[in-house]
């Protein structure tokens, strides 16, 4: 690839980017109530933490301990959530806006338009999850002397490869189905959620989906960041996290963009890229 | 835009498009899904799925520089034939070729040197005028800065008033919507411009202001255009060759006279409307009472 058509492909995918920022700024009222939502929800599920003697009974329970384990859970679950939604749903906002025949007739290839789309998830999923992290403290008195946010940034960055892979996947579905698919994306996100060990250890799941939560990525990434924030764990022990989520990245990213558009093409013989839905 | 140059030498080509033997045939459901899979296997149309050929054998080029039109009634195929152009359908049989550039083949670069505009003003509608041209032009590798400076050209000739090139497009009236949809296509030099029907909802002054462009920008830019309407005074002026389709075939292609010298004179000069109805054998109707059949996509 020469520069020119490097530099060309950067501006395509940056179109993608101001675009989303451009949209979250004039959606800033919704992006205010989803903030609001998301933060009430991450410190409803922490103050479990703190009740958790008094509900039980029990007095030997380690209340900051259990606090950052759900806390950690929730934010990396926003992370995790909105990063698997912006780029799940990058058909469905096309269809909503009815701007997909626009969009999908411009000379952009579609791993340009879904970097674009990704890179954008990504920043705004971090900046919303610091937001909430920053709030949450001011509520919950947390150590984190020792944690180790290097190994923690790590696993993030692999398991956000992986799930991106699987969100390629999910953006199909709207492709496909227009005008059920954007509700099928939601239930793949339920099912990470419930077998992924957000506010749990998997061990408490029946076998069977014991099983689907060792093919999460979610999991690992849940685990790795927790085992670096909580026990301090060095970048050397990340390998048992990080290699699971390459692998499910190195599976998932290329058969996601050659799925995509093996489901473009179908959609343009059949005739439902019409902007409906 | 790095893949202009090379598409640049092919305009050479006395043909901008050849449209030929293009046939799209939909397989639409009767039924929506939810009834179909409820339904026991043995009752009778269950799953049955209804052909209807959208467009049957069109075939016709445009010359370079030639203003086309399109006419014809509601569900006639017109949107469907602009819809394979512009690579948005793939055709069940047949070929498109954009300046000697198969446009399955060479998607890319036919997707370069062509822009659409439809009937319904596509765009992110809680974004300003300004934020939507923007993401048009970036993707058709327009810097930001050259995109801004043409779009304030383009809005400015287009009429549009200053204060509404940064306001939300959602508090635009159809017709501000419909020009900002205009100067879009225009924003990215297209060498083949696609219009469906792209004065529909326009009051008669920004009618005429679209057409000047649209006739400009043939003149000016050396674009080659198609043109969609139900305008049958627009198509008169506008085309200097017009196919009627009617039900998905292509019944006449002449020039607006050469289509209204078919007609014998009864004492007046007959009139492209006058053709229109001859050749489609319908009347013109309300878009609401003849719409295309309901698909039934899950």
């Amino acid at each position: 690839m020469t520069a020119t058509a490097l530099r060309h492909e950067l501006l395509q995918s940056y179109a993608f980017v101001a675009r989303n920022f451009n949209l979250t700024k004039r959606y800033w009222g919704w992006e205010l109530v989803w903030l609001s939502y998301s933060t009430a929800s991450s410190l409803a599920v922490t103050f479990i933490a703190a009740g958790a003697s008094e509900v039980t009974g029990q007095t030997g329970i380690d209340v900051k301990h259990f606090t950052l384990y759900l806390l950690l859970g929730t934010l990396i679950w926003h992370f995790m959530s909105i990063m698997f939604t912006f780029v799940s749903e990058v058909i469905a906002w096309e269809r909503w806006e009815g701007t997909i025949e626009y969009t999908l007739m411009a000379p952009v290839h579609r791993w340009v338009h879904l970097i674009g789309q990704t890179l954008y998830a990504v920043i705004y999923s971090f900046i919303s999850t610091l937001i909430i992290g920053t709030i949450m403290a001011l509520f919950f008195e947390i150590n984190l002397a020792d944690a180790n946010f290097l190994s923690a940034l790590v696993v993030l960055m692999a398991g956000s490869i992986s799930l991106i892979g699987i969100g390629i996947f999910a953006s199909i579905l709207p492709l496909l189905y227009p005008e059920r698919g954007a509700q099928m994306t939601h239930i793949i996100q339920a099912a990470f959620l419930l077998v992924s060990g957000v506010y749990y250890p998997i061990s408490v799941l029946p076998d069977w989906l014991e099983v689907a939560a060792r093919i999460s990525p979610v999991t690992y990434v849940l685990d790795g960041i927790r085992a670096a924030i909580m026990d301090n764990a060095p970048l050397s022990d990340m390998g048992q996290y990080v290699m699971p989520l390459l692998i499910l990245g190195a599976i998932t990213l290329p058969m996601g963009v050659w799925a995509f558009g093996q489901a473009e093409h179908y959609a343009k013989r059949t005739g439902k890229l019409k902007r409906v839905g | 835009m790095n893949a202009q140059p090379e598409i640049r030498g092919k305009q050479d080509d006395q043909n901008a498009l050849i449209v030929s033997d293009i046939t799209k045939i939909f397989h639409i459901h009767k039924q929506p899904l939810w009834r179909r899979v409820l339904r026991r296997p043995s009752t009778p149309n269950n799953n049955q799925r209804q052909p209807v050929t959208a467009v049957n054998h069109a075939s016709f080029e445009i010359k370079r520089g030639e203003i086309f039109g399109v006419l014809g009634p509601n569900g006639s195929g017109k949107s469907t034939l602009i819809r394979v152009i512009s690579t948005l359908l793939i055709a069940d049989t047949g070929t498109v070729t954009v300046f000697g550039l198969d446009h399955i083949k060479h998607e890319m670069d036919v997707k370069n040197m062509i822009s659409r505009v439809s009937v319904d003003a596509a765009f992110f509608k809680k974004l300003s005028p300004l934020e939507n041209l923007l993401y048009g032009a970036r993707l058709y590798g327009v810097t930001g800065r050259e995109a801004e400076r043409k779009a304030y050209e383009i809005l400015g000739r287009l009429g549009l008033d200053k204060s509404t090139y940064r306001q939300p497009m959602e508090e635009m009236s159809r017709g501000m919507q419909q020009k900002v949809a205009i100067a879009r296509a225009f924003l990215t030099s297209p060498i083949l411009l696609l219009l469906d029907e792209p004065t529909t909802g326009l009051d008669p002054r920004s009618k005429r202001e679209v057409r000047a462009f649209v006739e400009e920008l043939r003149d000016s830019h050396d674009a080659t255009i198609l043109i969609t309407t139900h305008d049958m005074e627009e198509a008169d002026v506008l085309c200097d060759r017009i196919a009627i389709m009617d039900k998905g075939t292509i019944v006449a292609l002449d020039t607006p006279e050469g289509l209204k010298s078919r007609l014998p004179t009864n004492g007046y000069k007959p009139t492209l409307e006058d053709v229109f109805m001859d050749l489609t054998g319908n009347v013109l109707v309300d878009k609401d009472t003849l719409e295309e059949p309901e698909l039934h996509l899950n």
